[in-house]
């Protein structure tokens, strides 16, 4: 099974860190030396048992307000599956931080407190991991032994997330009601929930499908150019990169962009090894036919496998600095290997993530999520987001502070 | 454990991946090497990432003069193997350039010290980005590390205020002084790495496998007796089966007893054990709760 990464999105309050502290723990992934430290520092007034939520907030400033500033990435496994955990932020303030989390994850755990049901958060949350592209999401109703494990408060809450989910782009949602604090449908199957018939979490988690992207259409970009120029190799020229989606194999016709030749693939290494084929996922280094002016960033493509081409862009735009966006500014747009400069020229309709309504805007501010229009100073060859993420993903750049100030997911 | 190997490759296109980026994004970088496993393992996915050209980086040993023997021949033996170019920071000399005092106590670390020489290499050589084989499953102020860690003049690590990093696009445009420390090995267990080394068959120092040696043993901990730790009249010393499980400065690095004398072996114990890597051996983590992220605030990796 492929490693799973999930993202866990909540507040402390909703139990988010007891949860994964939960997970860790009864998957006996937690050494005996770090519980010692937990012991020292769990407060005398918790009767001896060990908080679990303290696991998870690994700075000093964490620790003392009590709350998660950066996402923090746990490990653990179990017999049948290794996990990679992002524990993000759930304060508003901190939403570039969860967004960085959530753009690696396979799938999104949105814990809700029974008590409590969907709050504007979940709202955000959810909203953030549907647009970053996640499409696997579960909704785990915490804090059940708080409202004696009733069914119609878990029911209610399902109907109320499933009644807005249209708005969103999951494949699949599930919904588990859970106790992080007592262990209820955790690790295993609660004997205070009957009514439910579902998986406990850890169980689904082990179990759930992430489909790998090989059967859309191919992309490869170079990312570096493998010349050794000594005696031995002295014809070697290797175009080495990641394939973003699909495969490549020997033979394939292949266009270069934006140079326009067309070739031939006659030789695709891996690791130093001639193989037949590379396919999403993986690094791969593929040898052309002619001698052609290749650089970084240039995209080698199967010649009826074409991509979008255009200088005029629309995209989702999520915002990441403390300076709003300035529309008479130039930024940089990195484009998986090739960078070009780019105005923002509109701004289209703001997301309101809290209340997954669009509104009108000529501002955008820290966390802020827009459509924009925006013009680049060459080429692109991309796709949508929602089709081909990793060719439909770019990230925006400060050209004088160099921050990462946005996130840009191709429409 | 997963029932194949194939998160291990996943593993391994990632830090493939990350290593063209760094060579790609910067003009000056280096690759930390320390002789220990990790940075071994470095090596070996850089030689995939790279060969059959050379490393577009030379190896920088920053070598804080307390290091096991055995670690700084085995050094040297795959330096020479693989024909690559590797840059030594003494601290010692900082220690003499700067007139700075050493840490006291009877297993002193040079880690806080290895800062000073690491920013000063960083600035002779002007190196724009350092790779590192730290991994944030080590320690929780780690387990924060972005994998493009952007560092200013002085190497501080601003943990409230670290780039948001989104996907696998990597940003590593910075101002002309600052460094960035790259991750290529971020999501990887001890585990993952030992099945890595398995997997590939890669070689280690000697001292990673069961062999005598005699320990002072102090506290809960057995601590090898060397040029740098005399036994005192007090001290129970033993002669006794170890291993080493991470490989930092003999003053502070303790060894684990163990009959393992081969790979599985040592993976077995692995899975079996219940204390951390870094608790089981690292007598300077434990000074305080924030030990590494005070230390990573002031430059180190």
């Amino acid at each position: 099974m492929k490693t799973l990464k999930f993202i866990t999105a909540g507040n402390v309050d909703d139990g988010k860190s007891t949860l994964i502290g939960r997970l860790l723990y009864d998957s006996n992934s937690i050494h005996t030396d770090q519980l010692g430290i937990l012991q020292k520092q769990t407060k005398a007034s918790q009767n001896g048992e060990i908080d679990l939520s303290l696991i998870t907030d690994g700075l000093r400033a964490e620790r003392e307000q009590g709350i998660t500033i950066d996402v923090a990435y746990k490990y653990f496994s179990t017999a049948h599956r290794k996990f990679i955990i992002a524990d993000a932020p759930g304060h508003e303030q901190y939403t570039r931080n969860m967004i960085t989390g959530a753009s690696n994850a396979d799938l999104i755990i949105l814990l809700i407190d029974a008590r409590k049901g969907v709050t504007e958060q979940t709202k955000r949350h959810a909203s953030i991991g549907s647009l970053i592209g996640i499409k696997k999401a579960v909704v785990a109703i915490n804090k059940m032994d708080l409202v004696s494990y009733s069914e119609a408060v878990y029911e209610t809450i399902k109907a109320g997330f499933e009644e807005k989910r249209k708005e969103l782009n999951y494949d699949e949602v599930v919904y588990i009601p859970v106790s992080a604090l007592t262990g209820d449908n955790i690790v295993q199957k609660s004997e205070n929930i009957t009514w439910y018939k579902g998986n406990a979490l850890l169980p689904y988690l082990e179990t759930v499908e992430i489909p790998t992207a090989v059967t859309q259409q191919s992309r490869f970009q170079v990312q570096w150019v493998i010349r050794p120029k000594d005696e031995q190799y002295h014809d070697y020229r290797g175009y080495a990169g990641l394939v973003l989606s699909g495969t490549y194999s020997v033979g394939d016709k292949v266009k270069i962009l934006p140079a326009g030749f067309e070739t031939e693939i006659v030789k695709i290494e891996r690791h130093q090894n001639s193989v037949a084929k590379g396919q999403a996922g993986e690094n791969i280094v593929i040898h052309l036919k002619d001698n052609i002016d290749i650089s970084r960033g240039d995209s080698i493509l199967k010649i009826n496998e074409l991509p979008q081409e255009n200088n005029q862009l629309k995209t989702w735009l999520c915002w990441f600095d403390n300076t709003p966006l300035n529309l008479s500014k130039t930024y940089l747009l990195q484009h998986r290997f090739k960078t070009v400069r780019v105005k923002i020229q509109a701004i289209e309709q703001k997301w309101n993530i809290n209340e997954w309504k669009f509104s009108t805007t000529d501002e955008i501010k820290l966390n802020d999520i827009a459509q924009v229009s925006i013009k680049t100073n060459q080429n692109l060859f991309f796709d949508a987001f929602g089709e081909i993420p990793q060719n439909g993903s770019a990230i925006l750049i400060d050209e004088t502070s160099f921050n990462t100030v946005g996130a840009c997911m191709l429409l | 454990m997963a029932n194949s190997t194939h998160y291990l490759e996943q593993l391994e296109d990632e830090a493939i991946y990350i290593l063209r980026e760094t060579a790609a994004q910067f003009e000056r970088p280096a690759l930390l090497f320390s002789g220990g496993k990790d940075s071994i393992v470095l090596i070996h996915l850089a030689l995939k990432a790279f060969r059959p050209a050379k490393f577009p980086f030379p190896l920088v040993h920053i070598d804080t003069g307390h290091n096991f023997p055995e670690a700084i021949e085995f050094r040297d033996k795959l330096v020479a193997q693989i024909g690559e170019k590797l840059i030594v920071g003494s601290v010692e000399e900082s220690i003499k350039k700067y007139n700075l005092k050493e840490t006291q106590g009877r297993f002193p670390s040079r880690n806080a010290l290895q800062t000073y020489t690491l920013l000063d290499t960083i600035q002779e050589f002007q190196f724009d980005a350092c790779i590192g084989g730290a991994r944030r499953d080590e320690e929780k102020a780690r387990a924060k590390e972005r994998i493009f860690s952007v560092r200013d003049d002085f190497g501080q690590w601003e943990p409230k205020l670290q780039r948001p990093e989104l996907w696998n696009i990597l940003n590593g445009k910075i101002h002309k002084g600052h460094n960035v420390r790259v991750f290529p090995i971020s999501n990887w267990t001890e585990l993952d790495v030992w099945n890595y080394i398995q997997k590939h068959e890669i070689d280690l120092p000697k001292l990673y496998f069961s062999h005598e040696r005699e320990c002072i043993v102090f506290q809960d901990k057995l601590v090898a007796t060397s040029e740098f730790i005399q036994p005192l009249p007090t001290d129970t010393v033993v002669s006794a089966k170890v291993r080493y499980r991470t490989v930092g400065d003999m003053t502070c690095t303790a060894a684990v007893p163990s009959e393992a004398s081969t790979l599985p072996e040592i993976i077995q114990e692995i899975i079996a054990t219940s204390i951390s890597e870094r608790g089981q051996t690292r007598l300077d983590d434990q000074l305080s709760e924030a030990a590494m992220e005070d230390r990573k605030k002031q430059g180190y990796f």
